[in-house]
């Protein structure tokens, strides 16, 4: 038990000296090593790769191990509790706010629903649980961060919270109840038991572990083919080359993005690198944004899942609203910066 | 012993079928498995995290993988 505590311990520092020499060692192997030709498409391609895949995966590793320990502390039952009888406006904030750190599977979007109309959360602010939790998730934000800089995720997560409360809000003001699937209300519980174990601290430290084994372990190779294709684009497509397509003078860029982004079911770890890449040859941070945005917390899937428990109408109002809270982040941006 | 694993169908939920069941042919017990799908059984439980394993309707774990080495503790401790 303490042994593997003291192993944690110990790959601390070698991750900070790592990360922090990666720069170096993947010029000095680009350079001196294979003593490639500095400019050339292939070899900045290369340099972009050798040099972004390790720094996400490090980065991935080290704050899912924390978000992990964090998560432990917040079940989706507990949220429940903090949110039963919240009014408007509080109660979105709230939700918005534990959205991100309460352990959340879009497999699992509808058991969750269905348990706060159980007890008497406001469907406004589930929506706005339901909104932030896929959209703000530690992949996204570790990728922002390495891929855009800190400044860049935060203008994501506070842009996020913004959409989810109002969202939520204004759907919560449209009275939804009477667009939920029917069988909602009549569902009968059980008595099942549940067997609640107490956490120690080495058993948060466990499921820290175990969250970058499963996370890690299923993502690397989307965040791999990410970093390639855009690897690819660093070093083979010319400057600028997205600046009529994305740039912000093509206004219509970011209701574009947002329609191609619904469809486009990709998690964060293969879409961030690739838009990070394309801002570099001119596409605005609004309309990235945008697209991100939609990508992420707008997918089709998520969609299909929730017929189940909400009516048409109320499906088309969900993703409408949050299109529109995203459509006006994107203009926003785009024309501040 | 009756074991069910609660979830729609995800990865996560076949991931947990499989440790559940090397855990039994670990530990030598014989149980039934079988697989709650649909969402207003899934509800019954009380469940708003899957997958969820429950062992003679007592709900064990959910919305994690547990290792085999924890099913197997959760298996004796209903076998006992």
């Amino acid at each position: 038990m303490n042994k593997r505590l003291i192993i944690l311990l110990v790959l601390l520092p070698v991750w900070i000296v790592v990360y922090y020499n990666l720069q170096t060692v993947t010029n000095w192997l680009v350079d001196e090593v294979l003593n490639l030709t500095s400019g050339s498409p292939f070899t900045e391609a290369f340099r972009f790769f050798i040099y972004e895949l390790p720094k996400v995966l490090l980065l991935l590793v080290l704050i899912i191990f924390f978000v992990g320990i964090i998560r432990s502390y917040f079940s989706p039952e507990r949220t429940r509790l903090m949110l039963g009888g919240k009014r408007q406006i509080t109660g979105n904030i709230l939700a918005s706010g534990l959205g991100i750190v309460t352990p959340f599977c879009s497999c699992s979007a509808i058991p969750l629903f269905l348990g706060f109309v159980e007890s008497g959360v406001p469907l406004g602010v589930t929506f706005s649980f339901l909104i932030a939790a896929p959209m703000i998730n530690e992949v996204a934000v570790v990728l922002l961060f390495g891929l855009f800089g800190w400044k860049t995720a935060v203008v994501y997560v506070v842009t996020g919270l913004m959409i989810a409360i109002t969202a939520g809000w204004v759907i919560g003001k449209l009275k939804p109840e009477k667009q939920v699937q029917d069988w909602v209300f009549e569902l009968q519980s059980g008595n099942a038991e549940t067997n609640n174990v107490l956490l120690t601290l080495f058993d948060r430290i466990q499921y820290g572990v175990d969250s970058v084994k499963e996370v890690v372990g299923k993502i690397w190779i989307y965040v791999a083919i990410g970093i390639a294709v855009g690897a690819g684009v660093h070093g083979y497509v010319p400057q600028d080359f997205m600046v009529s397509l994305m740039g912000k003078s093509a206004w219509y860029s970011v209701p574009l993005s947002i329609l191609v982004g619904i469809p486009l079911y990709s998690n964060a770890a293969g879409i961030v690198p690739i838009v990070s890449v394309l801002i570099e040859k001119g596409a605005s941070l609004g309309t990235s944004l945008a697209f991100m945005m939609s990508v992420i917390g707008l997918s089709l899937p998520e969609v299909i899942i929730l017929k189940k428990v909400l009516k048409r109408p109320l499906i088309f109002t969900f993703v409408g609203v949050v299109a529109a809270g995203i459509m006006a982040v994107g203009f926003i941006f785009n024309f501040l910066f | 012993m009756e074991i069910k694993i609660l979830g729609s169908g995800c990865s996560r939920c076949r991931e947990l079928e499989k440790r559940t069941r090397e855990a039994l042919e670990k530990a030598g017990f014989h149980a039934s498995v079988t697989k709650v799908d649909q969402m207003q059984d899934i509800a019954r439980y009380h469940v708003m995290a899957t997958p969820a394993l429950v062992v003679d309707e007592v709900v064990e774990t959910k919305g994690r993988i547990p290792s085999v080495e924890e099913v197997i503790q959760i298996l004796i401790r209903h076998f006992a």
